[in-house]
């Protein structure tokens, strides 16, 4: 496995190189750097996408032109315009072979293996910005051909009208902005869901909060199921709750790619969608990534049919690690002045 | 002040009916434990923690002799700032408590700057008061133990009459009853002197831990808390010891589940090897089988001492776990190693180095403080407890001698004013030759308190009496019995939907297991527990560790994390359940049950 300007491989691939390979890259190589299992893959660079950018702006640039709009009205119409052209222009030869040549590699004897393709923007999972949801993820894509069109369509996404709108917003200039693409074998995903480090309900970091449900993790993140929730403690690794939903549906890969939605056999509807010892393992892994990072951490994670624990995400966690919080208790001169918390009545 | 009626209640006192028939046996209590109208106003609970079975007359002693010294700490000695003692009313002979709360603010700041002169000084002598207090307790054990043998010959002996003592042995028998009794009321005042300070910095610590890691568990904290050497434990380990050493004497094969202690003890007597470990019994024995099978406060709570069947029952289990190889010790450095591990850690957790060094505080004092917290019972509850109502039951084999009432156990159905009553009767008898008058008196009542006391057994009594505190903000309320507002409001709805299937109590010790339902309303019925059954129980105490090694989860009424069975759950790693309120009374013996230790749910199935 060889990396070139337009493709770089999970493994050669650290945080640093965020500028090149989008946070997602980045987040997934130093996953990898960390021994944490992760998909195999490989990152379709910004380089790749500068070049095929610079391709089609031969005549017009589109970054200027976006730091010129004014309303939704015009950010949609022109967001049409240039996906119209995306689609209308075919990838630089050198773009393209490395993609096929990466493509080829990495699915080995079964050129048909499904695969995600999913982007990754340059200014993605920054620490105050998550753009959640915002640029496409293309699941179950199988072949050369079916990959390049979802790169492009990924690409496309960068200019969609709501990317386009987010950024606007917050005045973010355009030039920074660019965007690389994940390419990953898919899994044959029995459960997935997501994992904080440290509590969303009340940022409590000695606990970890687990939610799972059957299939691909698209349903819970979707909010069509209600997931099977669980707390450990970090530290002791005890699980101190325990909520068993039912689970009628389920999200599963679809023959003729993408997903679609199919009803939990019965026995398993109300039973957990990972086992405990599964639930230690991944508390396990969360912790190694919290430490890895040196912060808490919002995980995507799977588990494939053959019980291996694999993350497909990590990010910082920003709803608490930004909040301000006065000390529970501060030392005191007599120590003992701690007991009238207790003994000196409400206050 | 806030002036909203609260319109959640319980039943009022008034409202509870004394059971039909009993009346006589109730009545027998004394005047100031009687419910009165008055008392409609206040809040009261079932103390089912101390006092699960209805008390007889002699018993409820321990719950004067108690409050007597609790309330004494609190409100006297050490002046906590928000709570007096603890007032008490039996009825049906269950024991209800109320606490007295101080709420005026200028009181409390007077209170206050007492208490800070008083309890710390406590906190900051802790391990000198504590080394005293130990000397102090076996000193009273030792008084208790050197109480003469109660004696009343025909003729004074010569001796007496030779060395002019001039007293005679009737009058003895007063002089030891009273200092029996003495002696308890004295002892109680030595288990409260640091009880509540013990709690109160523990639980200082625990808020401190609830604050910084909201969704920590209660067991976790009182992990960091434990000691791992507190004399409670030694009687279970000693057992351990025993297994261990009949394997090694070679006469574990005498140990047969189901055989006689009497039997077992017979055979190994005709063996050099079996004497040999008869002799580590004995030294065993004394003082470490000076446990009860229960907390020690009724009267038929024997000793293992007194009844080898419990202990012996739980060596066979032992010694085939010895035998298959499992280190049946509990490995102290191992568990400190842990505790030490686990603080650190969540130390680490923390958000600042002045978080750090509040908790350091607040850590040292608590394991400062927690051996006398965890090693009290042993002294006060069993081992005097114990010498206490063995030195009763021989005045009650003396009055049952001279015809007072069928059986020795039967003093127990008198309070200790008819005791001393009947006592005198028989010293007036001895000295003037006639017949005492009590015979006539004290069979027929002794039998009607009986069937009472039975009676009562069969009807259950609520919870809790009486309106619904808006905050409950006493700490003897909350640290002795872990009775906070939700737990009401979690009683209450009990009361409203009695047909939901789940009971939750605290998360005690995690893990879920299914399994059937053994609902142990006393230690007499222990043995009923098989392999793999889940204890339901009142409440449970230290001689029940044994029965831990059998069961596959426990869930009690009463108890909060740091209770018995919390504690001894966690060290067997088995699911628990604690506090539920009504678990006894909810589930059927026999029935299928899911016990959440985790959630503290148990669901029966």
């Amino acid at each position: 496995m060889h990396s070139t300007a337009n493709i770089r491989w999970l493994a050669d691939i650290s945080l640093a190189d965020r500028a090149m390979v989008g946070g997602k890259g980045g987040s997934l190589g130093e996953l990898k750097r960390a021994d944490i299992e992760v998909p195999p893959g490989f990152v379709i660079t910004t380089h790749g996408f500068e070049h095929f950018l610079a391709a089609l702006e031969e005549d017009n640039s589109i970054r200027s032109h976006v730091e010129a709009l004014r309303d939704l009205k015009e950010i949609s119409s022109f967001s049409a315009h240039v996906r119209a052209r995306f689609e209308r222009t075919s990838l630089p030869p050198d773009v393209y072979a490395d993609i096929v040549a990466a493509h080829a590699e990495l699915c080995g004897s079964n050129l048909n293996f499904p695969l995600a393709v999913r982007s990754s923007a340059t200014a993605e999972d920054s620490d105050n910005a998550s753009f959640a949801g915002l640029q496409e993820t293309c699941l179950w894509v199988k072949g050369a051909e079916a990959v390049l069109k979802s790169v492009l369509t990924c690409w496309a996404s960068l200019y969609s009208a709501a990317s386009i709108s987010y950024r606007r917003e917050r005045h973010m200039p355009e030039d920074g902005i660019a965007i690389a693409i994940v390419v990953q074998k898919m899994l044959d995903v029995r459960s997935a869901g997501v994992m904080f480090t440290r509590s969303p309900l009340t940022g409590d970091r000695s606990v970890i909060t687990v939610e799972a449900t059957w299939g691909l993790g698209s349903a819970l993140v979707s909010g069509e199921v209600t997931p099977d929730r669980f707390v450990i403690a970090k530290i002791t690794g005890e699980i101190s709750v325990r909520e068993i939903s039912d689970k009628p549906i389920q999200h599963v890969p679809a023959q003729a790619g993408g997903i679609k939605l199919v009803e939990t056999p019965e026995e398993l509807r109300g039973v957990p969608s990972i086992s405990d010892a599964e639930l230690k393992a991944l508390a396990e892994v969360g912790r190694k990534v919290e430490r890895h990072y040196g912060r808490p951490q919002d995980i995507e994670w799977a588990i494939d049919r053959s019980g291996e624990i694999l993350l497909l995400q990590s990010r910082p966690e920003t709803a608490w690690s930004g909040k301000q919080r006065s000390p529970v208790a501060k030392p005191v001169e007599n120590p003992l002045l701690h007991v009238m918390n207790i003994f000196g009545g409400r206050r | 002040m806030s002036t909203t009626v609260n319109t959640r209640c319980f039943p009022l006192p008034s409202s509870l009916r004394v059971v039909p028939g009993t009346e006589r046996a109730q009545a027998a209590y004394p005047y100031y434990m009687q419910f009165s109208k008055e008392d409609d106003e206040r809040f009261w609970f079932y103390n089912s923690m101390h006092f699960p079975e209805p008390m007889s007359a002699f018993d409820v002693i321990t719950a004067e002799a108690a409050y007597c010294a609790l309330g004494a700490a609190n409100t006297r000695v050490q002046s906590l700032p928000t709570t007096l003692g603890i007032d008490y009313r039996i009825v049906n002979g269950r024991i209800y408590i109320g606490g007295n709360a101080v709420t005026d603010p200028a009181e409390i700041a007077r209170r206050t700057q007492e208490f800070q002169q008083r309890a710390f000084y406590y906190y900051e002598h802790w391990e000198e008061l504590f080394a005293q207090w130990k000397n102090k307790m076996l000193g009273l054990i030792r008084v208790a133990e050197a109480l003469p043998k109660l004696s009343l010959p025909e003729f004074e002996p010569l001796e007496h009459v030779r060395s002019g003592r001039g007293i005679a042995s009737n009058h003895y028998l007063l002089d030891i009853y009273q200092k029996t009794l003495e002696g308890y009321f004295r002892m109680w005042h030595h288990h409260f002197e640091f009880l509540l300070l013990g709690y109160g910095a523990y639980l200082t610590f625990f808020d401190f831990c609830k604050k910084a890691f909201p969704e920590i568990s209660e067991q976790t904290v009182a992990r960091m808390v434990a000691g791992m050497e507190a004399e409670i434990f030694r009687p279970d380990d000693e057992l351990r010891r025993l297994a261990k050493r009949a394997i090694e004497l070679g006469v574990d094969d005498e140990f047969r589940e189901g055989a006689a202690p009497r039997d077992i003890i017979h055979s190994l007597e005709r063996s050099k090897p079996g004497r040999k470990w008869l002799e580590e019994l004995a030294a065993s024995r004394d003082p470490w089988f000076n446990i009860n099978v229960g907390d020690g406060f009724y009267h038929y709570h024997r000793s293992w001492n007194d009844d080898l069947s419990m202990p012996f029952a739980s060596l066979p289990g032992y010694i085939a776990n010895v035998k298959a190889g499992e280190r049946i010790e509990r490995p102290i450095e191992k568990l400190m190693a842990e505790r030490q591990q686990l603080i650190s850690a969540y130390r680490e957790l923390l958000n600042s180095d002045e978080e750090r060094a509040a908790y350091d505080q607040m850590i040292q004092l608590t394991h400062r403080v927690f051996p006398y917290v965890e090693g009290h019972k042993f002294y006060c509850e069993h081992w005097y407890t114990n010498l206490f109502f063995n030195k009763i039951r021989e005045f009650g084999a003396l009055l049952a001698q001279h015809g007072f009432f069928p059986n020795t156990e039967d003093i127990f159905q008198l309070t200790h004013y008819e005791v001393e009553a009947a006592i005198i009767d028989l010293m007036i008898s001895w000295s003037n030759g006639s017949p005492p008058r009590g015979p006539a008196r004290w069979t027929a009542i002794v039998n009607e308190r009986k069937a009472a006391i039975a009676e009562w057994a069969k009807h259950e009594t609520p919870p809790a009496l009486g309106p619904v505190p808006d905050v409950i903000d006493d700490p003897a309320i909350v640290m002795l019995w872990g009775i906070t507002r939700e737990n009401l409001e979690a009683w209450l709805a009990a009361g409203e939907k009695p047909d939901s299937n789940e009971i939750k109590g605290f998360a005690a010790s995690s893990g879920v297991v299914d399994g059937v339902a053994r609902v142990v309303m006393s230690v007499d019925e222990i043995d009923r527990l098989c392999h793999g059954d889940i204890l339901v129980c009142h409440v449970t105490n230290p001689s029940w560790a044994p029965v831990f090694q059998k069961i596959a989860a426990a869930v009690s009424d009463i108890g909060g994390s740091m209770s018995h069975a919390a504690i001894v759950a966690r060290e067997y790693g088995l699911p628990a359940v604690v506090g539920t309120g009504t678990a006894t009374q909810k589930i059927k013996d026999g029935q299928r049950i899911r016990v959440d230790g985790g959630r503290g749910v148990v669901t029966i199935l």
